[in-house]
């Protein structure tokens, strides 16, 4: 018997280029990207003024003031995100037990949007740094501590059972449902609201991934920013967002007729044991993740129709993962069509893996496979088919999608149509 | 196959044991210094040096003093990462040694780090947010992509001893610590023989520790030793504070191949549950997940020798804890301690440091008191181990955390056979 | 002579990134490479930031790679210090 065996019954997702999941595929199979010249903060003066933004009006999507004053931006995010899938899944919350529903929340970098807002008012824009309490807003512990992101999702679906945020970094997308599969393996929920959020496009996250070069200098070309696997790509572009699925376990989900966008076949997480930010270029613990994650789908590397990369447009990430997508799929690699969306939303950390996990359950529902936007001469390194500028249509019946991500940690996911037999 | 040895629960999953312990709090660093200082009743918390909080409605915490990252960690990974970090490091070193494992016999994947954290690293995050907004982003260092956030220990452990398996980081308040160690055993039910395990924070900067203070929880009392009174009649509210707690969790049956006799115990129970909304009209569910703790763990309530209470020191959280017990256990009928009266509450590593306590009392036998608390409210019909340390048999200890925005997370241990 | 000598760039190369304790950091000479005495990427990224911020030499980024030696270091400085310094 599979030990994971989840059904996708609801998505919601928020991502930029258009709010909601059906704005959200439109762009991805579009190969028109989405990332401009930041406009949420003034951007003069970085080395990297390009991102991925979501034009977000959280009263639009049924935010109450109250409610967004409370929440930090990534928290929005999940919300709308959640009750779209929600809606999505026709599942009646309100006809199960609270306590039979969990809330997995994947995030990497917290509330930091607003935690650095109230920081400048704490501070006076840096002047003190035994800061003023008597600026201090009635939430502002919310944005010290990411876990109002998972509170949230709870209390507005009334989720009572294991809620919590997973934060892995870049791969706690994927790790919130590794971990929520777990929880519905176990038995200690029934149904779990799971996906991840992030609004890194701040300042202070921004100054990061400058200091270490990381994102991208096109600023001349906001649109040509992101180019995974192009041999002229200059690193990584941010964006921002969340997905949000309902899973339940297959059969309770076929049992209730549910419509099953995917099933959850297989998880695994290594972790390169080597550098905070540095890749081996073997891509090893990737492989192994994806091998495991395989196997634990019982599927063989053949059975695999598509990858969405990790593709994060830097040319360490682009040789590691081709090398990993080698060593664990064999010839396979060379045949299976790998694409990385991030070229067209930009990457927006803990978000991005559910994001990608959404991308692989609706490659499956429409059978198209999104295309890398921005490919137009792949780098001499990167000899697989990256499904260069135009989406193509194809029957799929199994996807896998991967992750890596600062701290080492690489993760794989598996995915398959809800008619897949079991191998 | 060795495989046919290893003991296994009733459901024939691998039972996980605790085998080293690595404690870093305010009022002892090393397992044993800090144990014997907690038996011995001795105070961590005092007036903040760390910073100025004078002009600060609260002024205490549990600050960690005479701590030098240098003697536990290099000097290159010292400034790469954040406090919260160094003393999840030193901790991880201690506990390492303790379970006298040698990793290079356990094959890389099937080592794990599962760490909790709820606040990343505040004191270097606001330096770096301060070298931003008074010069530019030019100013701001590279250390800091990878030091302030909240996996930054699980990576750090992950590379410092090459563990390459399952890594994670759980973030749930201060119900992380115990969210952790269920994660932790279930990698190691899935496969991994030995996972680093645990919490720690440190948010004790002028800026992590005022955002804080909106939350009323933080009490405005300046005496320490009648500052932070959980279940007593003079409760005011909690003291923040810094550290926690690593511990070694491995599967049962290699670390008996490998030659542990006697590990500190086995995690037999846990479950997590999740508050509904303030106003919502739904009771509060803690109760619900001691209860799933105790049918995880397969046990009753009477086997259950001693409780570390989560001990919130607000009114409404003290009553509805004591609730929890009453009715699970009945009125005084199980001895409960709340030793983070001595340290204040150290969020994510809140959790690890009660479960190390919780080790070593069934190691040696004996309750560790609930230092302060002199005038137990008697509405909470709790049997407190106030004052001194209680020697008594113990054999299952139940921890208690939660976290705030509704987490509750409860663990299990027990001595093994 | 430098703008630069070899131990003030030591001291730099300390505050910025530590020693790691089985480095010899005295006794490394001008063309000891970084990555023997532990440093990494990102130490050399700190180090890179202070020398722009410090002595106002700005260090294009595909230049931060090839400076894997003390030599290279204060050979680009004494090169790119700006006028007047």
């Amino acid at each position: 018997m599979r030990t994971t065996d989840v059904a996708i019954t609801g998505i919601g997702v928020m991502a930029p280029g258009g709010a909601g999941r059906d704005a959200f595929w439109e762009r991805i199979v579009s190969g028109r990207a989405a990332t401009r010249r930041v406009s949420l903060f003034d951007p003069t003066g970085f080395r990297c003024q390009v991102a991925a933004e979501i034009d977000f009006d959280p009263a639009a999507h049924g935010l109450t003031p109250q409610e967004w004053r409370r929440m930090d931006r990534a928290a929005q995010f999940a919300a709308v995100a959640m009750d779209e899938a929600l809606a999505d899944s026709g599942l009646d919350l309100a006809g199960t037990d609270p306590g039979r529903v969990a809330v997995t929340v994947g995030n990497a970098v917290g509330c930091t949007t607003g935690l650095e807002t109230e920081y400048r008012v704490l501070s006076d824009d840096g002047r003190q740094w035994s800061v003023d309490h008597n600026f201090a807003v009635p939430h502002l512990y919310n944005y010290l501590v990411p876990s109002s992101i998972a509170s949230e999702v709870a209390w507005r679906s009334g989720a009572e059972g294991p809620a919590s945020v997973v934060s892995s970094g870049c791969t706690s997308g994927i790790d919130a449902l590794g971990y929520a599969a777990g929880l519905l393996a176990e038995g200690s929920a029934d149904v779990v609201l799971a996906g991840s959020a992030d609004a890194p496009i701040s300042p202070i996250t921004m100054a990061c991934f400058d200091a270490i070069k990381a994102t991208s200098t096109y600023n001349d070309d906001p649109e040509g920013a992101c180019r995974p696997f192009d041999r002229d790509r200059r690193g990584l572009v941010l964006g921002e967002g969340a997905a949000m699925f309902v899973l339940e376990n297959a059969e309770a989900a076929r049992r209730r007729g549910a419509h099953v966008y995917a099933r959850i076949l297989g998880y695994a997480s290594r972790a390169n044991g080597f550098h905070m930010t540095g890749l081996r270029a073997d891509g090893r613990e990737m492989a192994e993740a994806i091998t495991v994650a395989l196997d634990q789908a019982e599927l063989d590397p053949s059975g695999i129709d598509y990858v969405n990369a990790h593709g994060s447009g830097t040319k360490q990430n682009d040789r590691h993962e081709t090398a990993a997508v080698k060593t664990s799929l064999g010839d396979r690699a060379f045949e299976v069509p790998m694409s990385s969306i991030k070229s067209m939303i930009g990457h927006s950390l803990g978000a991005i893996g559910s994001i990608e996990v959404a991308a692989c359950a609706l490659a499956i529902e429409h059978g198209v496979v999104p295309p890398t936007a921005n490919l137009h001469e792949r780098d001499a390194e990167c000899d697989l088919d990256y499904v260069p500028l135009t989406a193509r249509e194809q029957k799929i019946s199994t996807a896998l999608s991967v992750g890596s991500g600062f701290g080492g940690f690489q993760s794989a996911i598996v995915l398959a149509a809800p008619d897949k037999a079991a191998a | 196959m060795s495989g046919s040895q290893h003991r296994r629960s009733t459901d024939g999953r691998p039972g996980a044991v605790f085998t080293g312990i690595g404690v870093v709090a305010p009022n002892g660093t090393g397992t044993e210094d800090w144990w014997a200082a907690t038996l011995a009743g001795k105070n961590g918390i005092d007036t903040v040096r760390s910073f100025d909080a004078r002009s600060y409605p609260s002024r205490l915490a549990g600050e960690i003093r005479e701590f030098d990252p240098g003697q536990h960690l290099s000097a290159r990974i010292v400034v790469e990462t954040s406090r919260m970090s160094h003393f999840a490091l030193a901790a991880t070193g201690m506990a390492l040694e303790d379970a006298a494992v040698d990793l290079s016999r356990i094959p890389e994947y099937e080592l794990g780090v599962i760490t909790a954290n709820a606040s990343g690293g505040a004191e270097f995050g606001q330096r770096e947010l301060q070298k931003l907004w008074r010069g530019g982003p030019r100013d701001v260092s590279p250390y800091m992509s990878i030091a302030w956030f909240y996996a930054a220990t699980t990576g750090q452990i992950s590379i410092g001893y090459g563990m390459r398996g399952p890594c994670g980081v759980m973030v749930s308040e201060q119900a992380g610590g115990l969210d952790a160690l269920g994660q932790a055993r279930r990698v190691v039910r899935d496969g991994t023989r030995l996972v680093v395990t645990g919490g720690s924070d440190s948010s004790l900067s002028p800026a992590g520790f005022v955002s804080q203070l909106p939350t009323g929880g933080l009490t405005a009392v300046t005496d320490p030793a009648r500052a932070y009174l959980p279940f007593d009649t003079g409760a005011s509210g909690f003291v923040p504070g810094e550290g926690g707690a690593i511990l070694v969790l491995e599967n049962a049956g290699t670390a008996r191949d490998r030659g542990v006799d006697r590990p500190y115990g086995e995690l037999v129970g846990y479950a997590a549950t999740f508050d509904p909304r303030p106003g919502s009209g739904r009771p509060p569910t803690l109760t619900r997940c001691v209860r799933a703790a105790l049918a995880d763990a397969r046990l009753a309530p009477e086997d259950v020798d001693v409780v570390f209470a989560d001990g919130h020191g607000t009114a409404e959280m003290d009553r509805r804890e004591a609730r929890t017990l009453a009715e699970v256990f009945g009125p005084r009928a199980v001895p409960v301690t709340v030793p983070k009266t001595m340290t204040g509450r150290l969020y994510a590593g809140a959790g690890a440091l009660d479960t190390a306590g919780a080790l070593l009392a069934l190691r040696d036998q004996v309750v560790p008191p609930t230092a302060h608390v002199r005038s137990p409210d008697a509405a909470h019909e709790l049997d407190l181990v106030v004052d001194q340390p209680r020697e008594t048999a113990l054999r299952t200890a139940m921890v208690i955390a939660r976290g705030y925005g509704g987490f509750n997370a409860v663990a299990v241990v027990r001595l093994t056979d | 002579m430098s703008a630069l000598t070899l131990d003030e760039l030591k001291t730099m190369l300390e505050e910025a990134a530590g020693v790691d304790e089985s480095v010899d950091l005295d006794g490394a000479a001008l063309d000891t490479p970084f990555s023997s005495l532990g440093y990494d990427s990102l130490a050399m990224l700190e180090l890179a930031a202070r020398i722009q911020n410090q002595l106002g030499v700005p260090i294009p980024d595909d230049h931060i790679e090839l400076m894997t030696t003390p030599r290279a270091v204060l050979e680009y400085i004494d090169s790119h210090l700006p006028a007047g310094a």
